[in-house]
């Protein structure tokens, strides 16, 4: 028997597309100019936010899905896919980013959460997802929704990558610990983890989670983006840490080459010269609890 | 050469290196991931995986493998290309990312991103030429081949839906292109029949 009728947003089909960006770099943009410039520099996809997360931080206030506009905008300027951010729980926003025809939903605690209690049921849409993490438990949460990638979160609009180490290691390192344990040690860490059996099963069997993991949240040069993915990350969201740097261009080029070499030094010195300033940055842990992104979702 | 196992390269600066790396194994290759000239130079055959086209090309430019790689294909090393592998051996793009290059060495021209965005990727089944059963196939984003040259061998169209009569794998000589992504579905038949056109020539 064969199915010739085409089916759309498979897990497969919605999976396949984050195995398809990974050893690449997303780019936060806030103009088409800009999404050109990320995508001229190499990006595999560009992230459309009204604004990034350092201003959003410096700005305060409720932070929102986009202008339609300017995600129209975007998505007619290149040529990559397209992703757009919709606040935790806030399924309408989720709906109109894909009538739109973003390719790629995140649903970011970088925005302000629209419902403290329930995540966007991403299984009832074609268009997949990617959610923030800050340990296995939360990831394998957010896959049981739905998402179809996750990142770690970090702290993002800081500059500061020491929250996406942390995240990655501790996602990394549950991993590791599931891969040694025994079938009936996994009934009691699926408990801890308050995550279904029988992914953390999967993932204690493949010793990897079941959809790709990327970072985020305050890389904001070459030796920051190989760094994330020595440490597993199996691709890199630049947010603030490009447009809000001295020469975006050449940073995004440069981020890209050392995410793609982020095994030989030779390369990450290389395309490290000559990029002008950083962003300036903030320490997280100069950031008051209530106001860091990171402890937005569950 | 042709009971020793050939070494079959993935072009690994950007895509899903790791899934086609996976079933080169599977089908009895040996493996290697590709980034530098050299490495160029030691690989029998090569895989370029799916991943973003514009990416990818950008990355071969900046790292100088577009010269050994055109020089590659031109002396008749065996390739294969899977979604932006496929735009990456065509000779054509239409649709293409401003200052967007290829290696190319397939005599067609291909259109990018041509079944939409990826609220349209989708799955299904399709019949690929010589095999009695078919192919479950996966587009992602993917292109299709607009126009193909006369030594160019169609070996599947889309059977079905709108984009009924597309097409989506072809070969010419030692050079392999499918639109679809055998390498996430668990079906090594594509794989095995590269690597069997890899142990024709070497």
């Amino acid at each position: 028997m064969s199915d010739t009728a085409p089916t759309t947003g498979t897990a497969r089909v919605k999976r396949g597309m984050a195995e398809m960006l990974k050893g690449g770099v997303i780019m936060d943009v806030v103009t088409p100019a800009q999404a050109k410039i990320a995508e001229d520099a190499g990006a595999v996809a560009v992230m459309a936010l009204e604004r990034v997360p350092a201003d959003i931080r410096a700005q305060g206030g409720v932070s929102r899905m986009s202008d339609p506009d300017m995600i129209d905008g975007i998505i007619d300027a290149v040529s990559i896919p397209v992703m757009a951010k919709a606040r935790i729980g806030h399924f309408v926003e989720a709906q109109v980013l894909a009538a739109l025809g973003v390719d790629y939903i995140d649903e970011s605690e970088v925005l302000t959460p629209a419902d403290y209690a329930n995540h966007i049921d991403k299984w009832a849409f074609d268009v997949p997802f990617v959610c923030g993490a800050t340990n296995l438990g939360e990831a394998l949460r957010r896959i049981t929704e739905g998402a179809a990638m996750i990142r770690s979160k970090g702290e993002a609009g800081t500059g500061d990558v020491s929250n996406a180490t942390t995240h990655m290691r501790q996602i990394r390192g549950q991993i590791n610990r599931l891969r040694s344990m025994s079938p009936d040690e996994l009934y009691v860490a699926a408990k801890e983890l308050q995550a279904p059996y029988d992914l953390v099963v999967e993932v204690a069997q493949a010793g990897k989670l079941p959809v790709v993991l990327f970072t985020a949240g305050g890389i904001a040069t070459p030796a920051d983006a190989a760094m994330m993915m020595q440490l597993g990350a199996e691709g890199v969201f630049v947010g603030s840490g490009i447009f809000k740097s001295g020469n975006p261009a050449e940073r995004a080029a440069a981020i890209v080459k050392a995410t793609t070499f982020h095994d030989d030094p030779d390369v990450i010195a290389k395309v490290s010269r000559g990029l002008g300033e950083a962003m300036v940055g903030i320490n997280v842990d100069d950031i008051p609890q209530p106001h860091r992104l990171a402890e937005r979702g569950w | 050469m042709s009971t020793a196992s050939p070494l079959v390269g993935v072009l690994a600066v950007q895509g899903d290196v790791r899934e086609h790396l996976g079933v080169l194994k599977a089908v009895g290759a040996r493996t290697l991931a590709v980034r530098r000239p050299e490495e160029i130079a030691r690989v029998d055959a090569l895989v370029i995986p799916g991943g973003e086209s514009t990416t990818i090309d950008k990355l071969v430019r900046a790292f100088e493998l577009q010269g050994p790689l055109r020089e590659r294909l031109a002396a008749g090393m065996p390739a294969y290309g899977s979604c932006a592998g496929m735009i990456l051996l065509a000779d054509r793009v239409t649709d293409a990312a401003r200052d967007q290059q290829t290696l190319g060495g397939l005599d067609i021209t291909v259109r990018r991103n041509a079944f939409g965005r990826q609220i349209d990727s989708f799955e299904q089944d399709i019949w690929y030429a010589g095999w009695p059963e078919p192919l479950r196939a996966v587009f992602i984003r993917a292109p299709w081949v607009e126009e193909a040259g006369e030594s160019v061998e169609v070996l599947a169209r889309v059977s079905g839906g709108r984009a009924e009569g597309r097409i989506v794998a072809v070969r010419q000589g030692s050079l392999l292109a499918t639109s679809f992504h055998p390498e996430v579905t668990g079906d090594v038949r594509v794989h095995a029949q590269f690597v069997e056109m890899v142990r024709m020539v070497s």
